[in-house]
């Protein structure tokens, strides 16, 4: 089993996504937390990017912290799972090993 | 599962002090072991009792005592970060010959191999930071 | 004790946070412990590696030097982007210490093959 990547930074504000997605390997996860969220937003300059990338990649969100920056499900783009903390703890769990792109 | 995790920032700075105390809980809950949180960098700030947030507001720090005194958690400030940052305890105080002590119930502090050590124990390393 | 083969993530440059210098203090324990260790720089993390850094006029210390003596403690697997190079500019010559350039699609191998990942 491979990687699962978090990524907390804005994609508007750092190149942590953009990092992650140019090392994250086919059949890893990228989850998406704190500020990381604002890349999970569907009619983004990113969602393109992010699309694009789910050919390759799974994605999955943190639900609490969409909700507390304004947003709901209806706003992450199709197929970006959402996920609680307990279903993080499940994520880290079910994939090898675990990289923080900071 | 036994999980370590470490967090790198300091409370009310970083929402990634909440994050790796949401995650904490979590796991717990979830019924894996985590056998140590470490903190490093800014993190050692984490561990200052004096810590005093208005009411309204959460308190970052006993929230993390009180979780290691429910469940038994070891959580590790990084001796060389904290001294840097001037996070001590009571020892620590003696043997620098300064004036005050201030590390909240439930932390201790210990090297950075605590984190390497409880690295190669754990099944899963999780990194919470800026 | 067990031995895992740990991949240091470099990815922030020297003196503007202190990431860098904790790093190195991380790479000298985790030997110490020892543990299979391989540095990886990517992003802004290569510029730690520049040669001929001089703090004296900030009063900060130097931890370059430090890079050069990870022999002696046997951490010997130094890994640079060549993509990221490429886009700063920089030449193997203008780096500390011998390096073995990746690309960047080897780089993701690099990172499954690991136990543990450390990120800075």
């Amino acid at each position: 089993m491979s990687i699962l990547h978090t990524v907390n930074k804005s994609p508007f504000e750092k190149n942590s996504l953009e990092s992650c997605l140019r090392y994250a390997k086919s059949g890893s996860a990228v989850l998406l937390i704190e500020d990381g969220i604002y890349a999970a937003l569907a009619g983004t300059t990113f969602e393109q990017r992010v699309t694009t990338a789910m050919s390759e990649l799974d994605f999955y969100c943190l639900a609490s912290d969409v909700k507390a920056r304004g947003f709901s499900s209806s706003n992450v783009m199709d197929g970006i799972k959402l996920v609680d903390y307990a279903g993080f703890v499940d994520l880290t769990v079910e994939y090898e090993k675990v990289q923080a792109w900071l | 599962m036994k999980f370590i995790i470490q967090v790198n920032e300091g409370p009310y700075q970083h929402q990634t002090a909440d994050s790796a105390y949401q995650f904490t809980r979590a796991a717990l809950a979830r019924g894996h072991e985590v056998l140590r949180v470490f903190f490093y960098h800014d993190g050692v700030n984490n561990g200052t009792r004096l810590t005093s947030p208005p009411q309204d507001d959460r308190n970052i720090v006993s929230r993390w005592s009180a979780l290691a005194a429910e469940h038994e958690l070891d959580l590790v400030i990084c001796v060389a970060a904290a001294h840097r940052r001037g996070i001590l305890d009571e020892s620590e105080m003696k043997r620098l010959d300064k004036d005050a002590y201030n590390l909240a119930p439930g932390f201790r502090i210990s090297g950075l191999g605590q984190l390497i050590e409880g690295v190669v124990l754990a099944d899963r390393l999780v990194v919470f930071g800026d | 004790m067990k031995i895992k083969k740990c991949l240091y993530v470099n990815r922030r440059a020297p003196y503007g946070t202190c990431y860098a210098l904790e790093a190195i203090d991380m790479v000298l324990i985790g030997s110490a412990f020892d543990q299979d260790i391989s540095l990886l720089f990517i992003d802004d993390g290569l510029f730690q590696l520049k040669k001929g850094q001089d703090t004296a006029d900030l009063e900060i210390k130097n931890h370059s030097p430090a890079y050069r003596a990870f022999e002696m403690y046997d951490v010997e697997k130094i890994y640079v982007s060549k993509e990221a190079m490429a886009a700063r500019g920089l030449k193997r010559g203008d780096l500390l210490v011998d390096v073995e350039l990746l690309s960047d699609s080897r780089i993701k191998e690099l990172m499954d093959e690991h136990d543990v990942i450390f990120s800075f």
